[in-house]
């Protein structure tokens, strides 16, 4: 919890002289693509040493948003600061602070583990024995230091992964940002990958920023941010969101659930959602009203599931919409 | 300086490197306008004759240089065309995020590019024998520093283009469609003297013309009267290098504001 707060006991003077609370901080950003709003008046603060995620469905305003940080796209209105930094401003000192993952590779799959990792000291100023040193503790740091010699291309895409991040890490970033990181490694893959990414926090000091789809990506977070259709829904520790859920979430499907709905309502004097043709209640207590219902309208039940508030329950609750329901609509 | 000559190394390196190791762009590259030279040269030389020609030179010496600006023209839309889809979704956009100017990004890549054509050009230059061309070292040394200027103006109209072009196929399309014709109209697949007026005008304001027409001039150093050469050398040197400074910048100019939205 400590590090969710947005006054950070640890701050140094410097931040205090410039006013800033921590790694990063965010005033009404907002991006448009022509017409399209993609971000709107999106408004966070990150704490230095947090782990921070951003959830949300493709088209929610993820990438936008890190486009913005990454320093990839010029920002359109509002402010952000990163260590104090303008990232309109003040690019370069911002870019030395910040190591960024791509969704989809940057590492050239001709060139070896070590050459790509050569070639991206050179372009951060970074040469000679310092950089040999950092790339040998880089590799050791991701247990890639038998795969100095390998080309890229003959990887497996959860070590090219590892690459990618020991490559983000070589020249010491404040702050890690991420898009998407384990998108396309298969689960295992995606355990380990998020395995490392804990590993690194620990032993190598650095805020960690990223964006994600899958729930429980976002669960590890200390806290997340939840976007949707361009804006910030939510931003509080995964435990917190999921404990503003009513209690426990019960889902009903059946042959007309709008009429069950409405049997519901009289019977029970209960209000629920209709998500995506299934009746969705939340409910202190839920187990109870389970019995009940099955004793009510056993007859028109198909289906009924019960369990405590997940991230997607979150997201339900939150907008109306079903988080993979919108996925399928937006890909 | 010291900074942005190390990040424009690296990016020089890369390209060398990650050239070498795909066999098949060196060996395409120079198979391509070898091909059209010995098929195209050998097939006109017996019935084409153009007006204008020098005499004193047949045909396959008079369209040897031509031949060697178009190697340096397919290698510049190769080498230039990976920066569409890299700095998207590849190599590029790690460069994009780290502290180094558009400008210096541009500048590596053209002088890698440069390199690649230059070394494709080298093998060129060592088969003129072949061709009946007697190339003195003097003659080698000043065609290379011709074919240097050549080579990197059109990489820097390669990667004008690739840095605004947001498809692959797009730009090779457009690449086609702008070089062919530019080359086709700068007196190196036939004397200018023969042909019609609009035709020689368009050929006058052709930057490639004064390239082409030095780069006939370094190759046939020795016997300058039978080069196909029509203006002086010193005028065509500085109108190449002045195309090629043009194109450079112009290539900063559009790199430093392409979206990478």
């Amino acid at each position: 919890m400590s590090a969710s707060t947005i006054s950070n006991p640890s701050q140094t003077a410097d931040d205090a002289i410039r006013g800033e609370s921590g790694a990063l901080d965010v005033r009404a950003l907002g991006f448009r693509y022509g017409d399209r709003e993609a971000l709107s008046n999106v408004t966070f603060s990150i704490a230095l040493g947090e782990f921070f995620g951003f959830l949300g469905p493709n088209g929610g305003g993820k990438t936008t948003l890190f486009k913005l940080l990454s320093t990839l796209v010029p920002i359109q209105s509002g402010s952000a600061r990163m260590f104090g930094h303008d990232l309109a401003g003040e690019t370069g000192a911002v870019r030395r602070r910040l190591g960024v993952v791509f969704q989809h590779p940057s590492l050239d799959g001709k060139l070896t583990v070590g050459e790509n990792l050569t070639n991206h000291g050179h372009l951060y100023g970074i040469t000679g024995r310092r950089l040999r040193e950092r790339i040998a503790a880089m590799l050791d740091l991701l247990r890639l230091s038998a795969r100095e010699r390998d080309r890229v291309e003959t990887l497996s895409g959860g070590l090219q992964r590892r690459v990618e991040l020991a490559k983000a890490l070589l020249h010491e970033p404040e702050l890690l940002l991420l898009d998407e990181p384990s998108t396309g490694l298969d689960p295992a893959a995606r355990r380990e990958f998020s395995n490392y990414l804990e590993h690194l926090r620990e032993h190598a000091g650095v805020t960690v920023v990223l964006t994600t789809h899958y729930m429980e990506e976002a669960e590890r977070c200390d806290r997340i941010g939840i976007l949707h259709e361009g804006k910030l829904v939510a931003i509080a520790p995964p435990g917190e969101l999921k404990s503003e859920v009513g209690g426990d979430v019960i889902v009903i499907r059946a042959q007309a659930p709008e009429l069950l709905q409405r049997k519901i309502l009289q019977r029970f004097k209960l209000r629920s959602q209709l998500v995506d043709g299934a009746i969705r209640i939340e409910r202190i207590r839920g187990h109870e009203l389970v019995r009940d219902l099955i004793d009510a309208f056993g007859e028109e039940i198909e289906s009924v599931s019960f369990g405590k508030p997940t991230l997607e329950d979150v997201f339900v609750h939150l907008t109306g919409h079903q988080f993979f329901a919108e996925m399928a609509q937006t890909e | 300086m010291r900074e942005i000559f190390l990040q424009a190394a690296t990016l020089w390196q890369r390209e060398i490197v990650r050239f070498i190791r795909q066999p098949i762009r060196v060996m395409s590259a120079i198979a391509t306008p070898l091909v059209f030279w010995l098929l195209l040269g050998a097939g006109l030389q017996a019935s084409f004759k153009p007006s204008g020609m020098p005499a004193g030179i047949d045909y396959a010496q008079y369209f040897y240089p031509g031949v060697i600006v178009l190697m340096l023209l397919f290698t510049a839309i190769f080498a230039t065309a990976s920066t569409v889809d890299d700095r998207r979704q590849g190599f590029l956009q790690g460069v994009l995020v780290a502290p180094i100017s558009r400008a210096t990004i541009v500048l590596g890549q053209a002088l890698g590019c440069t390199t690649l054509a230059l070394m494709q050009g080298a093998i060129f230059l060592a088969m003129a024998p072949l061709a009946g061309i007697r190339l003195s070292l003097e003659a080698i040394a000043v065609s290379a520093a011709m074919m240097a200027v050549i080579a990197f103006a059109m990489t820097s109209i390669g990667l004008t283009m690739a840095w605004r072009t947001e498809s692959t196929q797009g730009f090779h399309a457009f690449m086609n469609m702008l070089l062919l014709p530019i080359w086709m109209l700068s007196g190196a697949v036939f004397p200018v003297a023969g042909a019609p007026a609009w035709f020689q005008w368009t050929t006058r304001l052709n930057p490639l013309t004064y390239a082409v027409d030095a780069l006939r001039r370094a190759l046939y150093l020795a016997e300058p009267a039978s080069s196909g050469a029509t203006m002086p050398m010193g005028s065509s040197v500085a109108i190449a290098i002045a195309f090629a400074a043009f194109a450079f910048i112009l290539a900063t100019r559009v790199a430093r504001n392409a979206s990478t939205i």
